[in-house]
């Protein structure tokens, strides 16, 4: 660690909780130290941002896989690692070495397998990897049908004080399918599944979290009509959360003709109707974080047929971004999306950070929200199964500060 | 008269969809010409025959078949080419070899043509877009089997006169039948009426997008129909699974003699077999007069001899294709 130090970013455009203004942000040790009209210490190294956007860095809920230089290329500096390893995130030890691997870089905060091996049976130790590290608890991938266990999972959780991530399908209509019921799924003829079954699921584990009263958080919400429950579950006080992907913001299912299997995501992509309920979902505050799912697959996995492919996207290079592009639309404010970026996911982690406020660490990222870019899969740092290879977009991250310290 | 490669411009046969009405209906009169080649005695002794002489044509069955194998081995030699059958189950698929890795290596091997069928929809495209042969989808999963449709067109045009403005009444097991979507994209794009008929277990999610009328009363559906086209219901499927059972299958869409009433007095009866005879079709219609289903099978052959034919003439340097 070097000894300490003074850095100021001066002529930025700050994106705060409320607003963005332009103004200064002092960094000493690592921290912040003062953010808006700042007097810059002598001693003090300065930066100047050039009039460029300083943003908290991105704290990517629910990824697949460490990458760090995708995160890296995507100003993300936390992450919040699914249970999907292997091994499983469901043993201290496995844990707390999945807390540390991105270090100093990329902090990893895991969620822990909320059952033994995700099968969905037994409850797994959360109290020891919450220990070792873990932030949360979840389902993973899957779905649990038993809604004993369910109950059972978030009595315990709640218990710890541990939020609850759980993926909400209802695997008695989607087992198998690959594709949303609709025209493209009939036409490809592609095993498909209503898009009620998120809904249904939605609805149980509301009730569950709201009778437990612990605290869930609905990693992907995708639909109207599930948006509608967790609405009026918000409105009754309900601790939940919820989030979404830009692929569902941004796509339907109109993206898998002609069998492209990069636009082969869990949950599948929905119609337009659906979609346009995400947007509005983004801009009445419904949906609280916006995350990359990022999920790398090589073409081992995706140059298959449809159905035969692994669903994911690859998304940490492409989050900013297709996330700038709800701003350009105005569905809303820049600083209203890095809460959801960045603020409301540090929360649902329990962590003090996201912000730009005094006293935070300085994870800082450095943005031009005009840079053209067309998104380029095959440049990507592991997979390029990207549904949107070829976009032209704007928003590039510039740098990217982990506790003060460039990366 | 239009240049040859203009008026199929197409490199495969992966489905009836982006064919245009004009491109269809060039495939139906280039197949007539092979149907009444196929009834005259003296094959093989006109020159034009042998056209794929000298040209490999592999029939790569990741599926189990063994009619539309039969039916395209069939058809290349009747043409001439040397045929070779590649089924899964001698193959190295079940080794663990990608699909892809399977299509380069039958490419390296030079075929001409290749003959595909395989269990997942859009695998046939995937080879498709690996190799640089032609490419012909004899079935891919529950997506598109073109040459059936084909000659389901074919047998239509020839027993009925015309495609256009016919009521076409496709009943049974839709959802899982790559049969029925080939059909109604055919059929709609040559302008025939066309209704679906199946319990709502077994019927694909916003079929009407495609074009057609749905019906889960099988009486009604009849009412007035030109053509009764039957689909297999797959045992596995009818109990419980979709349908409670065989008998309650048939007692709501079994095409008995009783219900053919309801279609037109010169109504068409077709199946694109294996037929469940006693289930969705009585034998008193499948081998009643109205019944076209063995002349379905004689126009595949020739069907898939126009197919083979077409898609290898830009290879063959064939005046105007080339």
């Amino acid at each position: 660690m070097s000894q300490a130090q003074n850095i100021a970013f001066t002529n930025a455009r700050l994106v705060l909780a409320d607003r963005v203004e332009p103004g200064a942000l002092l960094v000493r040790d690592g921290v912040i130290a003062g953010v808006g009209a700042v007097d810059v210490p002598a001693d003090a190294d300065r930066f100047d941002c050039g009039g460029k956007l300083l943003a908290p860095g991105i704290v990517d809920f629910g990824v697949f896989s460490v990458d760090r230089e995708a995160c890296r290329r995507g100003g993300i500096v936390r992450v919040a690692l699914m249970p999907d390893q292997r091994p499983v995130l469901d043993d201290p030890g496995v844990v707390q070495r999945a807390a540390l691997v991105g270090r100093p870089d990329l902090w990893i905060h895991p969620i822990a397998a909320a059952t033994r091996g995700l099968m969905g049976q037994d409850l797994a130790e959360m109290a020891f990897c919450v220990e070792a590290g873990a932030r949360a608890v979840g389902t993973g991938r899957r779905w649990i049908a038993d809604s004993g266990v369910m109950a059972k999972l978030f009595a315990y959780a709640g218990d710890l004080g541990l939020t609850v991530v759980t993926h909400a399908e209802d695997d008695g209509l989607t087992h198998g399918a690959v594709a949303t019921d609709g025209e493209t799924a009939t036409r490809l003829g592609l095993p498909s599944a209503p898009a009620v079954a998120e809904a249904l699921a939605v609805a149980r584990d509301l009730q569950l979290a709201e009778a437990s009263g612990a605290r869930l958080h609905l990693r992907q919400v995708t639909t109207a009509a599930a948006l509608d429950l967790v609405r009026a579950a918000k409105r009754r006080g309900v601790a939940v959360t919820c989030g979404i992907t830009p692929a569902h913001l941004h796509l339907s299912d109109i993206a898998v003709s002609d069998f492209r299997t990069f636009a082969h995501l869990s949950p599948p992509l929905r119609d337009d109707a659906d979609r346009r309920a995400c947007l509005a979902a983004i801009a009445d505050g419904t949906i609280d974080i916006l995350s990359s799912g990022h999920d790398p697959h090589g073409p081992e996995e995706k140059r298959l047929p449809f159905a035969d492919s692994s669903a994911g996207m690859a998304g940490a290079e492409t989050l900013l971004p297709l996330a700038l592009m709800l701003v350009r639309d105005g569905h809303c404010s820049l600083d209203r999306l890095f809460q959801l970026l960045a603020v409301n996911p540090a929360r649902a982690l329990g962590l003090d950070t996201g912000r730009l406020a005094v006293g935070l660490p300085a994870d800082l990222l450095l943005f031009d929200d005009r840079a053209p870019v067309r998104i380029a899969g095959d440049a990507f740092a592991s997979a390029g199964n990207t549904p949107f290879d070829g976009l032209p977009v704007e928003g590039k991250a510039l740098r990217l500060w982990k506790g003060g310290r460039a990366l | 008269m239009i240049a040859g490669g203009a008026v199929f411009p197409h490199r495969h046969l992966t489905g009836i969809e982006g064919l245009e009405p004009h491109e269809i209906a060039f495939l139906l009169d280039e197949a007539e010409h092979w149907v009444e080649a196929n009834r005259q005695h003296d094959r093989g002794q006109d020159r034009d025959w042998a056209r794929l002489a000298g040209l490999t044509q592999i029939n790569a069955f990741f599926e189990n078949s063994t009619r539309t194998l039969l039916s395209f081995e069939i058809a290349g030699k009747r043409l001439g080419a040397d045929v070779v059958n590649m089924h899964a189950a001698q193959s190295s698929v079940k080794k663990g070899e990608t699909l892809i890795d399977t299509a380069q290596t039958l490419n390296a091997m030079r075929a001409d043509i290749l003959v595909i069928r395989h269990m997942s929809s859009g695998a046939v495209k995937l080879i498709a877009d690996k190799v640089d042969c032609a490419v012909l989808n004899a079935g891919d999963g529950r997506h598109e089997h073109p040459t059936q449709a084909l000659l389901d067109a074919l047998t239509i045009r020839r027993r009925r006169g015309r495609i256009e403005g016919q009521r076409v009444v496709i009943c049974g097991d839709l959802l899982h039948s790559r049969v029925a979507r080939s059909n109604i994209l055919a059929l709609t794009a040559l302008a025939a009426e066309v209704r679906v008929c199946a319990p709502s277990t077994l019927m694909p999610p916003a079929v009407e997008r495609m074009g057609v009328t749905r019906f889960t009363d099988f009486d009604a559906a009849l009412e007035g129909a030109d053509v009764v086209m039957m689909l297999r219901l797959q045992n596995e499927r009818m109990d419980g699974g979709y349908v409670p059972s065989p008998r309650e299958f048939r007692l709501r869409y079994g095409l008995t003699p009783e219900r053919l009433k309801r279609a037109k007095a010169d109504a068409l009866v077709m199946h694109p077999g294996p037929m469940n005879r006693g289930i969705e079709i009585d034998s008193a219609v499948a081998d009643g007069p109205q019944s076209a289903i063995t002349e379905q099978v004689a126009m595949g052959v020739a069907v898939r001899m126009a197919c083979l034919d077409v898609l290898t003439r830009r290879a063959r340097g064939v005046e105007g294709w080339a």
